[in-house]
């Protein structure tokens, strides 16, 4: 029993950094929405995440399963909205540090077959992502299954795999603090200008590696 | 906030209802009967767009410039009865409008059990069920609060509990 309680000492989450500053995807994205995205937002889920996890740890170790159950909700939303950020965040970057250009590759090659061509994939998942009722976000994914591109979308903070089994290559946040200080209820010009500081190398990094 | 809030959100959910009952047989109903049918009938957007044209409409009724603080009348008798005092209604209050996961409403309804506090997300709205009596209710979608308050939900909902809840309207909610 002294070996599974020294077990039990869990995970604690840290908010990931940027690898670029608040200002920096600016026009596209204003210091103010980075700022509070990153250091409250994402902080708060964060944060959330480590207290429920502690939580869990406890009610594991005493078999607590109604406990279990009850801290399930909110693993799923603090959880997925932590997944979900350090995604996005790393989906992002300016335009001198390669956002906007997409390279050739695997990744442009994908999305030229299924798609037809870049433009052609950005205005379909642009639409599916503005029409979000509510809180949630569009993703690009990749299914292993068929080996191919798809676009979604997920409710609240719900994290793309581990409700979809897709593997998520490119996630835009369309929650209203993602947007609302800079584009108010405009959110087709939130999906308009995103396009510009896209972090294509990441997407298709993730991509690589889903294909493993 | 509430400019942008009603000349735009509001303004659009009210032109998508219309556009979507034009040419229906729902097209001269109320607002209500259009709400119910479309969530008996699945039709989602239609649903969405109606319920959120009710739901900002009874919103707006709920605030007055002045209002808040403990309420008088028939709504402080059935608070006392529900929830023991008004520091224990407003407490769960506070609670439920603060853990709302997303977009949603925090509401007070009258239902055959008494007073309840309930939160919908969404769109969804107690008026489109039947046997329920709809008294009050915060929009916590970030919209309602973000220009003001960023992420910090809570400075919003109590300044709605301290300066803005017109109890008048809710009293005037209950049935008789």
């Amino acid at each position: 029993m002294k070996v599974a309680s020294r077990q039990m000492s869990t995970t604690k989450f840290t908010l990931p950094d940027l690898k670029y500053d608040y200002a920096e995807l600016e026009p596209f994205i204003s210091a103010e929405i980075m700022q509070i995205h990153h250091s409250k937002h994402h902080q708060t889920y964060v944060t959330n995440l480590n207290t429920l996890n502690e939580q869990l740890g406890e009610a594991l170790h005493k078999n607590d399963v109604s406990k279990i159950i009850t801290l399930q909700q909110g693993i799923k939303f603090n959880g997925g909205g932590h997944l979900n950020h350090s995604i996005f965040f790393n989906n992002l970057a300016p335009a001198k540090k390669g956002g906007g250009e997409i390279e050739d590759g695997d990744l442009l090659n994908m999305i030229k077959a299924q798609y037809g061509s870049l433009d052609s994939m950005q205005t379909t998942l642009a639409a599916s992502t503005v029409a979000v009722q509510g809180s949630g976000w569009g993703w690009l994914g990749y299914d292993k299954a068929s080996k191919s591109l798809r676009i979604t979308t997920t409710a609240n903070q719900d994290p793309l795999e581990a409700t979809t089994g897709l593997v998520p290559l490119l996630g835009i946040d369309v929650w209203e603090h993602a947007y609302y200080l800079q584009y108010k209820n405009v959110r087709p010009d939130y999906l308009k200008s995103i396009w510009k500081i896209i972090n294509w190398k990441d997407v298709a990094e993730r991509l690589a590696i889903a294909k493993k | 906030t509430v400019e942008i809030h009603h000349d735009k959100h509001h303004a659009k959910y009210v032109a998508n209802t219309n556009s979507i009952v034009e040419g229906m047989y729902l097209e001269k109903a109320d607002l209500v009967t259009i709400i119910r049918t479309a969530k008996y009938a699945n039709n989602v957007g239609l649903f969405n767009n109606a319920a959120q044209v009710w739901n900002h409409s009874f919103y707006w009724e709920c605030m007055k410039p002045g209002g808040g603080g403990e309420p008088t009348g028939a709504i402080s008798d059935l608070i006392n009865t529900s929830f023991g005092s008004y520091a224990a209604f407003r407490e769960k209050f506070e609670a439920a409008a603060n853990s709302a996961f997303g977009s949603g409403w925090t509401w007070v309804v009258l239902t055959p059990k008494g007073l309840i506090i309930q939160n919908t997300e969404g769109a969804y709205t107690p008026v489109a069920e039947e046997g329920i009596a709809t008294l009050l209710t915060l929009d916590v979608w970030e919209h309602a609060y973000y220009l003001d308050y960023q992420n910090v939900r809570a400075t919003y909902v109590t300044a709605f509990l301290d300066h803005l809840v017109n109890w008048d309207f809710v009293n005037s909610q209950i049935p008789k």
